[in-house]
């Protein structure tokens, strides 16, 4: 068996190489692996350990078969939703005017504004309105305002979906005059 | 002709006395008193428990007890749970159900563990016994839905059908369709671990609808959330609950819906499922939590600020499982509200990772100990121990009945002295006095086995991996244990002297497993020549064991007392050692 040679970072030689031993052993990248555990909404036993494995990225040395001593079916504990701010769900608070709580929605949830404000009419059981560009929300006393990065307080409407998901912190429903004056002309 | 003295009974008062005597222990002694008791007993014996399917066979058992009602069967060895004994070992029902759909038609009640179960078997049980009234299959596999449906359409009188952490072949998700319409008679169902996306909701709200007096429902994963309150409404007297996947939009109507439908359920002590909580919908749970006796979180993946609130809320609780989220913090939060906890189960949420992704350490279970003078049971993954706080644990629960520490790593020492965790786990059998269980992890000599055999005259059952030095080891665990039953050893440089030194232990256990050890194949045709009243079977997936040198360890062994002989059933990696007659020890 040939020494082991440094290799060229770039070509990655070292993955395509051909050599006897476990997958993982001897790996030089030793270093915390990704593990995308898949979520499967499916209560299938995985098929002992070669399954578990087919799932997950190589582990950083060889997995003992049988070890530690859990049932095949609690293997697959993905890990939880992170905090609002990474990966999955998007929490943000929506506050009512007059309503006496508020409530949490993840507008990861919602692929774009109809969505959205069809779920929040529903949720707070009022009428929003129609949106325009150069009035706002019209035929209504409600507006929907978000807080944005810079602590704004920004019409929901007015930027690309994307953007607005990844600005928005939180929402508030304004009620009455306040609302009224908002999207008007100045 | 039955001779009557001042002291005997007719054989009627004497079959209503032992009418009262429902333990399998005692009923075993009452048929050893007197020949005309164990007659008189074995007509009358309703339940019998073979906690072997290959130590006694289905005929020997029926001839005995003809008018038996309930049976219950264990087929694999427990290191099956962990994908070490290999595919068609063996544990088929089938030969069984044969024996007793001929000969027991008044059978009623089939409980079977890690057995081999086929849709063939379930429908030979659903056409035979006419009384059939519950099922109960755990750890099972073999079967799919289409032999269940047989199960469901046929008993008139079913009770329960329990399918507890099953391995079904799930063909569709129309199993509830096949129970009629007349039938009504349902008690307990545990449908949590079959796969199928479909589940016919109308039918579900139906069964349970006209089913009054079922008590325990656990539905599966494909149950969403929004299914749930209607389903809580229409069986508000259960007791026992599981859901399907907790999650789902945040809605204003389901949230108040389902807490209303929990709150319907006034006996409602025990909940489980909870797959992909989303962690608003928890509290809709409050209403029960004061009530709760049991709590099986271990599917939910909710993080210990959640877990905390949750538990704060159950006071009543005495049993609970969980992920490893829980975190010490956590744990310390349960000594203090749970005071009634009397078992506790904490699973690994990344079993395999190397690092630890959750601030779980031996504080949160000496948190535990201390803090709930009732627990008697404990399952505990974590990655670090010390001697130390073994020793308090122990000092802490004395009346541990159940205690199972699985250090993920193995062989990883005390992580305060780098000593080995011997007198930790020394202590704990040396406190415990009414120890039943046990198994150890972590860096362990042959120490702690001698502490074992000193101390350890409950124990039952224990499980050993990664540990020891020499033969001493299982010598004092063999030569100390009075009450051992059930020894199961993994990776342990456990050889030839112990085992054939303690040969005729063996025979006072139900059973032996040893992998990745160093017993010989010479020491195993020994035993197996000398036992006649032993199977050992040597699993060997390399093949032959006689294609190598006699003094080879063998792969697999597993050593297990019999009135049966030597099994027929046997795979082609599997070889069972054959009887000498003329080497029999006297």
């Amino acid at each position: 068996m040939e020494g082991s040679v440094a290799y060229d970072n770039d070509l990655n030689l070292k993955a395509t190489e051909l050599r006897l031993g476990l997958p993982g052993t001897h790996d030089e990248r030793q270093q915390q692996q990704q593990k995308p555990v898949s979520n499967v909404r499916n209560n299938k036993r995985p098929n002992g350990e070669s399954e578990a494995q087919n799932e997950t990225a190589p582990p950083p040395k060889a997995q003992i078969v049988g070890w530690p001593p859990v049932r095949s079916y609690r293997k697959n504990n993905s890990q939880p939703k992170k905090t609002e701010s990474e990966g999955g769900a998007i929490y943000i608070k929506v506050s009512m005017d007059g309503a006496p709580y508020l409530r949490k929605i993840d507008l990861k949830v919602y692929s774009g504004y109809p969505e959205l404000l069809q779920a929040i009419e529903n949720m707070f059981k009022f009428n929003i309105g129609e949106y325009s560009e150069r009035e706002g929300y019209k035929g209504s006393d409600y507006a929907p305002t978000y807080e944005d990065k810079d602590g704004d307080w920004m019409l929901v409407g007015d930027v690309p979906w994307e953007m607005f998901i990844t600005s928005c912190k939180r929402l508030r429903i304004m009620k009455g005059s306040e609302a009224r004056g908002l999207g008007c002309d100045i | 002709m039955h001779k009557k003295t001042a002291f005997s009974f007719p054989d009627e008062v004497l079959e209503h006395v032992f009418s009262f005597i429902q333990s399998d222990k005692d009923r075993n002694s009452v048929s050893m008193v007197c020949k005309s008791w164990y007659e008189i007993e074995r007509w009358c014996r309703r339940k019998v428990f073979v906690g072997n399917c290959y130590a006694v066979s289905p005929r020997m058992v029926i001839k005995r007890f003809p008018e038996i009602r309930s049976i219950e069967l264990k087929g694999k060895p427990h290191f099956a749970d962990f994908n070490l004994v290999p595919d068609g070992w063996g544990g088929y029902v089938f030969p069984w159900i044969v024996e007793m759909a001929g000969a027991v038609p008044w059978l009623e009640e089939i409980k079977l563990k890690r057995m081999v179960v086929t849709d063939e078997s379930l429908e030979l049980i659903a056409k035979s016994f006419k009384n059939f009234k519950a099922l109960v299959l755990s750890s099972c596999e073999g079967f799919s839905t289409d032999g269940l449906a047989a199960i469901a359409a046929s008993c008139k009188n079913l009770k329960e059908l329990d399918l507890r952490d099953c391995d079904v072949d799930d063909l569709s998700g129309h199993l509830l369709s096949h129970f009629p319409d007349t039938y009504t008679s349902l008690v307990s169902l545990n449908i949590s671990c079959l796969g199928s996306d479909e589940v016919s909701f109308s039918t579900l709200e139906r069964l349970v609808c006209r089913c009054t007096n079922l008590r325990t429902l656990r539905l599966n994963r494909a149950v969403p959330l929004d299914k749930i309150a209607n389903i809580l409404r229409r069986a508000p007297q259960l007791v026992d609950f599981g859901t399907g996947t907790y999650a789902a939009d945040l809605r204003p109507d389901s949230y108040s819906d389902l807490a209303g439908a929990f709150s319907s359920c006034k006996e409602l002590r025990s909940l489980s499922g909870f797959w992909d909580v989303v962690p608003d919908y928890l509290p809709a749970i409050y209403p029960v939590c004061s009530k709760l006796t049991s709590l099986n979180l271990s599917y939910a993946t909710i993080q210990s600020p959640e877990l905390i609130k949750l538990v704060s809320h159950c006071p009543n609780l005495q049993r609970l499982l969980v992920l490893d989220y829980i975190e010490d913090s956590g744990l310390e939060v349960l000594a203090s509200s749970c005071k009634n906890l009397q078992e506790l189960r904490v699973f690994p949420s990344d079993p395999f990772g190397v690092e630890p992704n959750v601030s779980l350490t031996e504080q949160g279970l000496v948190a535990v100990s201390s803090g709930c003078p009732k627990l008697q049971s404990v399952l505990y993954f974590c990655r670090r121990m010390s001697n130390e706080a073994l020793v308090t644990v122990a000092k802490n629960c004395p009346n541990f009945t159940r205690f199972r520490l699985c250090i993920i790593e193995p062989r990883t020492a005390d992580y305060q002295t780098l000593e080995p965790l011997d007198v930790g786990f020394g202590a704990i059998v040396q406190y415990c006095k009414d120890l039943q269980r046990l198994s150890l992890s972590g860096l362990l000599t042959d120490r702690v086995f001698e502490y074992i055999g000193t101390y350890a005259k409950k124990l039952e059952m224990l499980s050993v991996a990664f540990a020891g030095d020499s033969d001493l080891g299982l010598h004092h665990v063999l030569s100390g244990c009075e009450s051992l039953r059930k020894l199961e050893i993994r990776d342990c440089p456990f050889g030839d002297k112990a085992l054939l030194a303690n040969a005729a232990k063996l025979e006072t256990m139900r059973s032996l497993w040893m992998s990745s050890c160093a017993v010989s194949f010479r020491a195993c045709k020994l035993l197996g020549q000398k036992m006649p009243r032993l199977n050992v079977e040597v699993i060997d997936e390399r093949g032959p064991p006689d294609s190598r040198p006699e003094s080879c360890p063998v792969d697999k062994l597993y050593i297990y007392r019999t009135v049966a002989g030597s099994r027929f059933d046997m795979p082609p990696f599997v070889w069972t050692m054959e009887d000498d007659p003329s080497l029999q020890l006297s």
